[in-house]
């Protein structure tokens, strides 16, 4: 039998790819290869997929252009979602407000002053029917970037496509539902940790049996970055995550192959330059070898690492924002050069405000430059081979490593028990805590330099940017259109749904999406369905600690 | 005597980085910071400010509802008997400051203040201490 080279595997694979030209050159002429490198390198598309999970990379398909947006009520959203497709956006994205994210209903006391504030409202079927409305879901990919209630939203989306005809089985995209990293950073948590790992156990089975174009999780180092880890932190507590739920899956009878290629990733793009395009070309060789080695996983689908990056939001100035394009052009080619799946570029404004609608059409202008323009796109992992990045890339990897050998420690072999220690514990935080600390103490010393905060000022008291106001009219708007769908409903359907929902959640064997689901279809607000289930879950306080 | 500093989170807004950072930075300057928290509410801030004697009181808020709550706030205090000054300190655009300011909001820091800048405004906003 004769062995197949590296090289001929990867033309073999390469030649079977479709390709968005025929001819790739410079601007001036020069034929440019799909990838370069000695005949004894790695090449993008095999196992450690170093230089990318594609053999052809972007010369099949660019990156999806998928921008994060969502404010005030849901024909608003709606309107900029239809803008975006206009635009040429590819996918969309959909950023959820505060009350949401944290599973309370508009009219919750709590939630005032935040309806349609830093995303967008949804109470009820109503909501999701207005913010799809006039959008194919059978030809769109959806992103829900949403952690805790994001089991309720699925059966949401669910709800309304079939409404609308489109089968669950035909829908593709992306639910956020990492709810680890919300302990760890972003801290939109409302049931404690076990309880909460239940639900994202139900949505991995449930969109294995149900939804083949559905990723189940979006495992999320942005956030986790942007609360002020480090680089490599980011990358490391990610991957345990993604680790974990690996093991959750198993745990639930799923095989390794069940479960790894439904799960994506998504990286920050921060500002230094080659640590990022380093990160990402790391993380992908730890996710094969860990699939591959430790895990067992024999489907190549698992072991590819696919991700979602976007610009670093922490990252920009509300000093002189008009810099923040050049900052944001900048951590956006990071995230091309490392080999991103799809790319969010963040708007000058948002050190300010929301995105205004002209600030986010510039951001999404920037990637069609990148892509268009520039030719970056033309070869594969095009700093591959490099002795910096080749260096760093092994850094990165090591230091990852580290960290993984101290959470698995806590987990006594367990990364699912190690994250989950991990938090309970304050491990993750106080780490993220610690290195954020650091980073401001620089910024303040002024060794490291932000151009407009701490040296180069002038210009920073010429006019105000337009920005979006979001005004109090939408928590009306919102409070009105929910008090019609409470009026409107069978309320003894309700609370039959409801109902339902809590006498399955006190028995952990039940997958909770059927009762969920079928609570949606009766109009049971997100709120009402949050509350069924925190009486069996109770709620999570974390300890506060400086 | 030590300058003493609430540092709190009212709202959902789950974003900590800022206030962690900048509560060890007021502990550098030698201020003492209690925190007590995410999603505390204006009465459970100002119970907690007047149990502990504080000097200030800072909000930290980046999701854009510092108009509704940053003067529930100062509003709470007031009914209390308390006239502890509350500083805010997060994502508010330069247009929203001198709104904030007539609502009874002491100061205002927005993304970038330095550390200097904002231990120097607490410390003026004590009397005892300068």
């Amino acid at each position: 039998m004769v062995t197949e080279s590296a090289h001929e595997r990867w033309r073999r694979l390469f030649d079977a790819a479709s390709s968005r030209r025929e001819n790739f050159t410079t601007m001036s002429g020069i034929p440019v290869a799909p990838v370069y490198g000695p005949p004894d390198a790695e090449y993008p598309g095999l196992y450690p997929y170093t230089r990318g999970v594609h053999s052809s990379m972007y010369r099949t398909k660019l990156w999806t252009m998928r921008m994060f947006a969502g404010f005030g009520v849901a024909t608003d959203t709606n309107a900029r979602f239809r803008e975006i497709i206009r635009s040429g956006g590819t996918g969309l994205s959909t950023a959820f407000d505060m009350p949401t994210l944290l599973g309370l209903d508009s009219d919750n006391p709590m939630s005032l002053g935040e309806v349609g504030r830093c995303g967008v409202a949804i109470d009820s079927l109503a909501d999701v029917r207005d913010l799809f409305d006039g959008i194919d879901l059978a030809t769109i990919t959806t992103s829900m970037t949403i952690n805790s209630p994001a089991a309720v939203m699925l059966a949401l989306f669910i709800a309304h496509a079939e409404a609308s005809g489109v089968a669950r089985e035909r829908l593709g995209g992306t639910l956020q539902n990492d709810i680890l990293k919300e302990y760890q950073a972003q801290k939109e948590f409302v049931f404690p940790p076990r309880q909460s790992m239940r639900l994202v156990r139900d949505t991995i089975t449930f969109t294995a049996a149900e939804m083949p174009k559905w990723n189940s999780i979006s495992v999320s180092g942005y956030h986790i970055r942007e609360a002020g880890s480090t680089a490599a932190e980011e990358l490391a507590f990610t991957l345990a995550n993604g680790f974990a739920y690996v093991e959750l899956a198993q745990r639930a009878g799923l095989s390794v192959d069940g479960v790894a290629p439904r799960l994506s990733f998504f990286f920050n793009a921060h500002i230094d330059f080659f640590e990022e395009i380093a990160k990402y070309r790391a993380a992908r060789r730890i996710w094969a070898k860990w699939m591959k080695e430790h895990y067992g996983a024999k489907d190549e689908r698992s072991w590819q690492l696919r991700f979602h990056t976007q610009t670093a939001g922490v990252s920009l100035t509300a000093q002189q924002p008009e810099i923040n394009i050049a900052r944001t052009a900048i951590e956006a080619l990071a995230g091309v050069l490392g080999g991103t799946q799809s790319l969010h570029t963040n708007s000058m404004d948002e050190a300010l405000a929301l995105p205004s609608e002209k600030a986010a059409r510039i951001a999404l202008r920037t990637q069609q430059i990148i892509a268009f323009e520039t030719n970056v796109a033309n070869v594969a992992d095009p700093l591959g081979g490099s002795w910096f990045i080749e260096e760093l890339t092994d850094e990165m990897e090591r230091e990852a490593e580290a960290l993984f050998a101290q959470i698995s420690k806590m987990g006594e072999g367990s990364m699912l028990e190690g994250c989950i220690r991990g938090i309970e514990e304050n491990w993750f935080q106080r780490r993220i805590a610690d290195s954020a600390y650091e980073l401001e103490r620089s910024f303040n010393s002024g060794d490291r330099i932000v151009v407009g905060v701490n040296d180069f000022l002038e210009g920073n008291s010429d006019d105000d940017l337009a920005t979006l106001r979001i005004t109090n009219e939408d928590e009306k708007r919102q409070l009105a259109r929910l008090t019609a769908v409470r009026r409107g409903r069978d309320e003894a359907q309700v609370q039959r749904a409801l109902a339902r929902l809590s006498t399955e959640a006190s028995d952990p064997s039940i997958n909770l999406m059927p009762a969920l689901i079928d609570a949606a279809k009766t109009y049971a607000t997100v709120g009402e369905m949050m509350s069924a289930l925190v009486v069996v879950f109770g709620r999570y306080v974390e300890v506060p600690t400086l | 005597m030590n300058v003493r500093v609430l540092v709190a989170k009212v709202g959902l807004d789950g974003h900590d980085r800022g206030i962690k950072v900048v509560a060890r930075l007021l502990r550098d300057a030698g201020m003492e910071v209690v925190y007590t928290g995410l999603f505390q509410t204006p009465e459970t801030v100002a119970t907690a400010a007047i149990q502990e004697d504080v000097d200030v009181v800072g909000l930290s808020m980046l999701s854009g509802a510092h108009m509704t709550l940053a003067p529930l706030v100062v509003e709470a205090l007031r009914e209390r008997g308390s006239d502890i000054p509350v500083v805010v300190g997060g994502i508010v655009p330069p247009r929203d400051i001198d709104e904030l300011r007539g609502l009874g909001v002491a100061a205002v820091f927005g993304p970038g203040a330095s550390a200097d800048d904002i231990v120097k405004a607490i410390t003026e906003l004590v009397p005892h201490s300068i």
